[in-house]
Parts: C-alpha cells; sequence; structure tokens
C-alpha cells in the first residue's frame, strides 16, 4: 500500500508516445458539451446586472418592477446572499465579488441579478432594477493607488508586513520580503550597475468559452451545478459554503472548458446562479457576455517593477534586488509576493533581495494567469540581465550561463534545488540553429529565461477494470489541454496494457474524493502519480486474484507487461494470466478489481524555459511583426510530446500578445474601454510564426516517472524575450508593456530627440 | 409576440423552426435546434467561434438572423463527417493535435473547410490569413496551420 513517488528510469511503452486524445472525436464534430451546450428541465435564463461605477456606495436597490415584470422568477441582490463565511476574510471577499454588498468596487460589479423564462425578458428586467449609487472617487494606476491622497477602497485594510503597525487604512495590502546576504555590499562590488523601472499593463486570460453554469437547487436541499471551471470540488466547497449547504449535498460535474488559463479558478456566476435557482425554484442557466468576461471575471495584475543589478567585469552577478507593484483588484491577494519570489529564481546569487507590495485599485479582483505574477517580474529581470550582459560587452547567453542556478544553488526565495533545467535550456539555446538565422534590416533577437514553481496538491483517482478487461479512469483534475490522452497512457504504461483499453474520464464531485483544482500545473504531474498509485493497488490486486486462480501464494507472483507471472521453478508450467483473463473470473475471485489512491501529490518539479525569438520593428509607424519564434523548456518527462508542444507554443503565443497587444484600458471615469475581443486584440493565425519547440527531460526525482508540470512556465519568458528583440531592433530599451506602435514609436522618437 | 416562421436547410435537411426577429441564427441553432457544436464565444463577430457556412459563405452565425435563414442552405460543424467517417479536416485535427480545450475546433473547422473549397492549394500565409477570423488561446495556431496543411494535400489527392 505504501506509495513510493520517488523516479525510477524504467524503460517506458506508452508514455512518450502521440495517440488521438479520447475526446477528440467529440471535439471536432461539435459533440463535447461545454459550460453553455447543457440543458435542464423547466430551465430559466439568468443575467446580472452590474455597477457602470468604478466606486460607488450602493444606498438602495429597488427591485419591486423588476419582480412585477410577466416572466420574471427570480430577482436577487446581496440580502439573498447572506454573509454565512464566519470570520473567514478570503470567503468574505468572493462572497463580495460575486454580489456588491455595500460598495460597488469596479465597473462591472454584480449588483443584483434575474432569472426569467428567456434571455429577453430577463434584459429587460434587468433595466427595470433601479439602484441609487453615491459615486465615490476611485483609482485605477497601481502606482496611483499606492499615494496618500488616493482614494480609500477599503477602509479596513492596514498594511500587513510593516515593522510598526501602521495607524491609518491603506491600499496596500502587504508588504512581503524574500532573498539572502547583503544587497548593499554586493552592490560595492560591481564593476557594472543596471537601474531600471518598470511596467505592464493588465491582461486578460481570453479563454473563448465565457463563464456558464446551469443551477438547479432542490426543494429537499440538494443541488446540482454544471459549470465550465478549472476545479468543480473548490467550487463546491466555495458555493456550498458561500449558500449554507452541506458540500455532499451539491453534485458539481465539470464540463468541457473552453480555456482557462486560471482564469477559470474561481467563482462568480454560480453562487449567483444557485441562489437564483433557490428563489426561483427552477433550474437557472447564467453564461456570462463576452463584455462581462472582461469587465467581471478576474484578469492578471498591472504591475510597477524597479530592478537593479551589479556584476563584476568578469561576467558574475554581484546583487540583484527589486522592488514590485502589482495591482489586486479591490480585494487582497498574493500576487507581488509571487511576484517577489519568482523575479530572481533562475540565477545563482549570493545576495539578493525583492520586495512585493498588493496593491489594491478600482479594477476586477486579480485571477491567477498562467505562471500567475511570474511573466512581469521576469520582463523586468530578464530586460535588465540583457542590458547589463551588453554593458558587460559578453554575449547574453554566456552571461546567463555564467549566472545560472544549478543543483545545490540557494533559490532566491528560500529553497535549495534539486536537478534543474535552466543550465541545460541556456546550452540548447545557444547550439540552436535559430540563434544563427540572419536577421534583416530592422530586426531584431532577443532572447530571456523563466521559472515557475509548479504544484502538486491534493488528488484522488479511481482505476475500475471492467470484466473484459478494459479499464476506466475516473480522475478528478479538470482535462484543460489533453490530460485525458496522457493519463490514459500512464495507466496503459503501469498496468502494461495498450492505450486502446483505457478510458479516462473527469469525475464529478459526488463519485470522487476532493481533488484540487488544476493549476499550478499540476494535471498531468499530480493525477499521473495517483494514476500509478491506484495502477499499483489494481495490480495488486490482480496478482493476488491470478495466486488464487492458480492456487499459489501471492508473492510467488509478479506483474510483468500487462500479465501475472508466476515466478521460482516450481511454478515453470503455470504460464501467464493476462489482465484480461484475471478479470473475467474476477466474479469467482473476489468480485470487482478497481485500484483507488487518494494522496497529496508533494514534489512538483520546479520547472525553466528559455525563449528565443526574433522581431521586425517598422521605425517608421512601430507596429512589429514576429519572425522566428523558439521554446526551449524542461519537462521532466513528456508524457505526451504533442500536447507538451502545443503547451510550449500556446504559453508563447499567449505572452506574444501580452508584450505587443494586450491591455485593459480604462478611462478617466474609472470604466473598461476596450471590453471585447475587437479592441483586447489577442493574436490572430496571420499574426504569428510557426513556434519551434524543443522538449527537454531533467527528470523530477519526486515523480516515478521523471515529470514535471509543463503548462504555465512558457508564458514567463516571451514579454523579456520580446523586449529584448523589440529593443534590439529599434535601438532603444523599451520598459514599458504592452510595446503596441504608439508606445514603440514614442520610444524610437525620444531616443532621436534625445 | 408572433414568431417568424422559417423553412431552410441545414447540413441537407429539411428544418423548419419559429424564431423571433431579433433572434440570432447561432441562437436559433443553440437554443431551438440543438446544433450547439457552433459556440458563443463574443456574440460581435469577432472570435469566428460560430462561424458556418451559409449559402457557400463563411459567415459568423452571431452576426445573422434566424429570419434570414429562409431558404438558404446551412453548413455546420455537425454535418462535417459522413456517418462515422471523418472529413479529412477532422481526421488531421485530431492526428496533429490542433485542439487543446477545443472550443474554438468547431469554428476552425467550418473555416478551413471553407478555405480549402475556395483555394484547394494555399500557402501557409494564405491560410493564415484565411483562418484570421478564428481566435484560439490555447495552441499558437502552429498545430493548426499544420493540420490544414496536411489535410490541403491528401485531399488534392483524392
Amino acid at each position: 500500500m505504501n506509495f513510493d513517488p520517488r523516479f525510477s528510469g524504467r524503460k517506458f511503452a506508452s508514455v512518450g508516445t502521440r495517440p488521438i486524445r479520447p475526446d477528440g472525436v467529440d471535439k471536432v464534430t461539435g459533440r463535447a458539451r461545454y459550460g453553455a451546450d447543457f440543458n435542464m428541465a423547466g430551465q430559466l435564463v439568468g443575467r446580472v446586472l452590474r455597477s457602470p461605477h468604478a466606486h460607488a456606495k450602493i444606498r438602495k436597490i429597488d427591485i419591486s418592477k423588476a419582480e412585477k415584470l410577466a416572466g420574471v422568477k427570480a430577482v436577487i441582490t446581496a440580502k439573498d446572499l447572506p454573509d454565512l463565511t464566519d470570520g473567514d476574510a478570503a470567503m468574505y471577499d468572493i462572497l463580495d465579488n460575486c454580489m456588491a454588498r455595500t460598495k460597488a468596487l469596479y465597473d462591472g460589479h454584480a449588483v443584483a441579478a434575474v432569472a426569467a423564462i428567456d434571455a429577453r425578458t430577463a434584459r429587460q428586467a434587468l433595466k427595470l432594477i433601479e439602484v441609487d449609487y453615491e459615486i465615490l472617487p476611485h483609482v485605477t494606476d497601481v502606482d496611483e493607488a499606492m499615494q496618500h491622497h488616493a482614494p480609500l477602497i477599503n477602509d479596513t485594510i492596514f498594511t500587513e508586513g510593516l515593522e510598526e503597525k501602521p495607524v491609518k487604512p491603506s491600499n496596500v495590502t502587504k508588504r512581503s520580503q524574500f532573498g539572502h546576504g547583503d544587497v548593499h555590499q554586493g552592490f560595492g562590488h560591481a564593476d557594472f550597475i543596471v537601474e531600471r523601472s518598470f511596467k505592464t499593463e493588465q491582461t486578460h486570460q481570453g479563454y473563448i468559452e465565457p463563464h456558464a453554469c446551469v443551477a438547479s437547487v432542490s426543494s429537499d436541499g440538494t443541488a446540482d451545478l454544471w459549470v465550465c471551471t478549472q476545479g468543480h470540488f473548490v467550487y463546491r466547497q466555495h458555493c456550498a459554503q458561500l449558500l449554507g449547504m452541506e458540500a455532499s449535498k451539491l453534485r458539481v460535474t465539470s464540463s468541457e472548458i473552453g480555456g482557462g488559463f486560471g482564469g477559470k479558478t474561481h467563482v462568480w456566476a454560480e453562487p449567483v446562479a444557485l441562489a437564483l435557482s433557490r428563489k426561483a425554484g427552477r433550474p437557472v442557466k447564467l453564461v456570462m457576455t463576452r463584455d462581462e468576461v472582461f469587465r467581471a471575471s478576474g484578469p492578471t495584475s498591472a504591475t510597477s517593477i524597479d530592478v537593479k543589478i551589479g556584476a563584476r567585469k568578469d561576467g558574475t552577478i554581484t546583487a540583484a534586488e527589486a522592488t514590485l507593484r502589482y495591482s489586486a483588484g479591490p480585494y487582497a491577494g498574493s500576487w507581488a509576493e509571487i511576484g517577489a519570489m519568482t523575479a530572481f529564481a533562475c540565477y545563482k546569487l549570493d545576495n539578493v533581495k525583492t520586495v512585493g507590495y498588493e496593491v489594491l485599485v478600482n479594477r476586477p479582483k486579480t485571477a491567477a494567469y498562467r505562471a500567475p505574477s511570474a511573466p512581469m517580474a521576469a520582463f523586468a529581470v530578464e530586460s535588465a540581465v540583457d542590458e547589463l550582459a551588453k554593458e558587460l560587452g559578453m554575449d547574453p547567453v554566456d552571461f546567463r550561463i555564467k549566472n545560472a542556478a544549478q543543483e545545490g544553488t540557494r533559490s532566491s526565495y528560500g529553497p535549495v534545488y534539486g536537478p534543474i533545467g535552466i543550465g541545460p535550456t541556456l546550452e540548447a539555446v545557444k547550439n540552436h540553429p535559430h540563434m544563427k538565422a540572419p536577421l534583416k534590416k530592422n530586426q531584431g533577437r532577443g532572447m530571456a529565461c523563466g521559472f515557475w514553481f509548479n504544484f502538486g496538491g491534493q488528488t484522488c483517482t479511481d482505476l475500475n477494470i471492467g470484466m473484459d478487461g478494459s479499464v476506466s479512469l475516473a480522475v478528478g483534475t479538470v482535462d484543460v489541454g489533453g490530460s485525458r490522452a496522457s493519463l490514459s497512457l500512464v495507466a496503459a504504461e503501469e498496468l502494461g496494457i495498450a492505450y486502446e483499453h483505457v478510458k479516462a474520464i473527469v469525475a464529478d464531485t459526488s463519485s470522487l474524493g476532493y481533488n484540487d483544482m488544476t493549476d499550478g500545473s499540476r494535471g498531468t504531474f499530480s493525477s499521473s502519480m495517483a494514476t500509478i498509485s491506484a495502477a499499483r493497488n489494481a495490480i495488486r490486486i490482480l496478482r493476488e486474484r491470478a495466486a488464487q486462480m492458480w492456487d499459489i501464494s501471492v508473492d510467488d507472483v509478479v506483474w510483468e507487461q500487462g500479465h501475472a507471472v508466476a515466478k521460482g521453478e516450481k511454478h515453470g508450467n503455470l504460464g501467464r494470466l493476462s489482465l484480461k483473463e484475471i478479470a473475467a473470473e474476477s466474479g469467482k475471485t473476489g468480485g470487482p478489481i478497481a485500484g483507488h489512491s487518494e494522496l497529496v501529490a508533494d514534489g512538483a518539479g520546479v520547472s525553466f524555459a528559455t525563449h528565443i525569438c526574433d522581431i521586425e520593428v517598422d521605425p517608421e509607424t512601430g507596429s512589429t511583426r514576429v519572425i522566428r519564434y523558439t521554446v526551449v523548456q524542461d519537462a521532466g518527462k513528456a508524457v505526451h510530446p504533442t500536447y507538451v508542444e502545443g503547451q510550449y507554443q500556446g504559453g508563447a503565443a499567449q505572452g506574444i500578445g501580452w508584450a505587443l497587444n494586450e491591455e485593459y484600458i480604462y478611462g478617466k471615469d474609472g470604466r473598461l474601454q476596450n471590453a471585447g475581443f475587437l479592441d483586447y486584440r489577442i493574436p490572430v493565425c496571420s499574426d504569428l510564426p510557426m513556434i519551434d519547440t524543443q522538449i527537454l527531460e531533467i527528470p523530477n526525482p519526486n515523480h516515478p516517472y521523471g515529470v514535471r508540470g509543463v503548462g504555465e512556465t512558457s508564458i514567463v519568458p516571451p514579454l523579456a524575450a520580446i523586449a529584448n528583440a523589440v529593443s534590439n531592433a529599434a535601438g532603444v530599451r523599451m520598459t514599458h508593456i504592452p510595446m503596441s506602435p504608439p508606445r514603440i514609436l514614442a520610444a524610437i522618437e525620444a531616443e532621436r530627440g534625445g | 409576440m408572433a414568431g417568424i416562421a422559417v423553412s431552410t436547410t441545414i447540413n441537407g435537411d429539411t428544418i423548419e423552426y419559429l424564431c423571433q426577429p431579433d433572434e440570432t441564427l447561432l441562437d436559433v441553432l443553440r437554443d431551438r435546434l440543438g446544433l450547439t457544436g457552433a459556440k458563443e464565444g463574443c456574440g460581435t463577430g469577432d472570435c469566428g467561434a460560430c462561424s458556418i457556412i451559409l449559402d457557400n459563405r463563411l459567415v459568423c452565425s452571431c452576426l445573422v438572423l434566424g429570419a434570414e435563414a429562409e431558404g438558404r442552405r446551412i453548413e455546420t460543424v455537425e454535418g462535417m463527417a459522413h456517418g462515422d467517417q471523418l472529413h479529412t479536416l477532422q481526421q488531421k485535427f485530431l492526428e496533429h493535435a490542433a485542439l487543446q480545450c477545443g472550443i474554438c475546433t468547431p469554428g476552425f473547422l467550418i473555416a478551413a473547410k471553407d478555405l480549402l473549397a475556395k483555394n484547394p492549394d494555399p500557402t501557409e500565409e494564405e491560410i493564415r490569413f484565411g483562418l484570421a477570423g478564428n481566435l484560439c488561446r490555447c495552441t499558437g495556431y502552429d498545430k493548426i496551420v499544420r493540420a490544414v496543411q496536411d489535410a490541403a494535400i491528401v485531399m488534392k489527392g483524392a
């Protein structure tokens, strides 16, 4: 029963192959059911009324006219979601974000909701709800929000992490600090020092599927929720807590998910849909519009970062320091803290110090976005590292290789590294043909490194063997990009059977034990660990059954390539029993054969990547074109290499959009001006070249197959790699993301003028 | 309000329905006819997830009214495969892993089908511009372009 998760260095038969994914046919034929593709009998349409103001006191909400409209079955406000959070501040923030209680804190904040017989009636009803607002001064910029005269968003917040307890409330919720050594002394030993300030604008995960759910609360107090989410068990826990239900009474089924990237880790519409259903006594379908997704789900932080790095003439970094300010929306978060932890994680540093500040602003509550907080910190640090290499007259790759963290290095955020991939990705980049490809006029090349922690977490998996010998694998980590394929490969590998005989599904919350959500690149890492454990438990039973069928001791039965084999000369003529043969007899040998696993997947190996890109800049217009792009990343072990490549390419493309185009634009009135895909422009097919990938495999010692998470790291280097390329092409250091044509043109003109 | 009676052809079948004058064809397909293959990603014609072919023309069904389908011929993703035989594009999307979450896939398949019908031998650039009206946030488009290139080769040989 004791599961040994250590890397064993086995030779693989299934893992590492590239079969077609089990959910593929449904997805190319339109049969796959996403959040909005599910309906229930008697279902109503839910819609949400949102604040048009960035910051306003809610004096009164009059729902009487809306309630009287024919076809309206329920109207709710915060009164219908009473505070049951019992002093849990984080849950209270979630509740307040789902439905504003006393103040609207951002343009788009929900203030009321209706359920009606159709969308037209629901829309009409929203217009009949009268909200009396007292408009308050607002602040949307992270630096402005830190000023003493800035409008205060929450007067109960006093900055945590200061040496002296502050006497006045502040928009800064927390100060955090990481590092070791003495940076002051370190800078004293430097021959060259680069010091720069950087800004990045707020971006959205931009998943193509808007948030959608169908909620059905029965009069007996039980409920069902169908929802697109990265974590249905977490949604169940949050919804049950907010609605005062026992978790076991709420069954949450995760639909196919049309992209999440961290943005579907938080409840917004789901408690509202449940409250509407409870009041109306009928199922309610609630689907966000794209405008609502931008205004009222969770984008990433906007940031303002100062970096200082010093090095000796020989290229050794002597000290590194950064101050990082991250916007959190109107509720406390840990975004700057994560940025401060990741900023210098790629390097071996004797003296390093990072300080993070979480800052409240009148924008939507910040949510995770793929390696949350790391890309902005990497942009600032890797830009400064590039500039320092230039001052030293060193090749930027060689400079990084000289200072790269290694096994045994104490990381800038504390832990000592095991075997890691930063050095190997840099060596691979140094030797990559991309580095020798010729550049034309106005083209520049940039490269940058990135780090992400990766996460493991609570995981529960069931592996059931049918009487025909086929295998059903039920996992609880939502499949965001092909994990049912990779987990089927792992089950096939461990059992020694063909991939085709395994069918993986994502089970609902009533069918499986608790699972943390699919975040931290944990889907394949943690559920493969649980799948291996479950398969080993099933193999133990298969061996017992074979022993029973042969009437020998189970100690004499081993499992080899999908068969029970009797070992020892005394059993020489027993032959082998296949999994299928043992399963066929299961009814006579003790009943169904299954393997279960409940574990905390510790030891998610840290992940590193290095990217190279070539950018052409039009000096007349400031417009850019991506000419070449290459991703080199450590996967530990690529279970399904094609989908690993896909993660590398997808993260790079999102990073390209972030670096060059995407940003939330707020007007002076504090309202979001570009809440749609026309004005918030994510990369389209014609914007990008092919994205080359190179998978390195430095086994994670804490996983039986050496697997590391691969989903997030690929978005960490692009902002910096592209900024370095644009800076090289334009001949001026770019310090503000996104590098939209006006910003590039302004930088070029300032350089010419200066 | 009285509904508008519409008779149209969807994936080769004659279909009749009643719809409201302000109802989009996308809503009719999804909510009245149960054809949920076309997805609503934006409702403003920016993402292409609701792409269909209307009388040999690629359109966003969120920008067409249900009433406008009268007497027209509609092709959706549900009509691409012949029985259990996948269309070459569908097969190539699977082989190349040209989908991750898959929400944009029906729109891409329809757009690619329309592209190859009009240009059976497209260059990479022509594919990229031909599919520029469809947003994908997962793949970076690399594997989608390769799947379409591969499908074009197979379909030319057929």
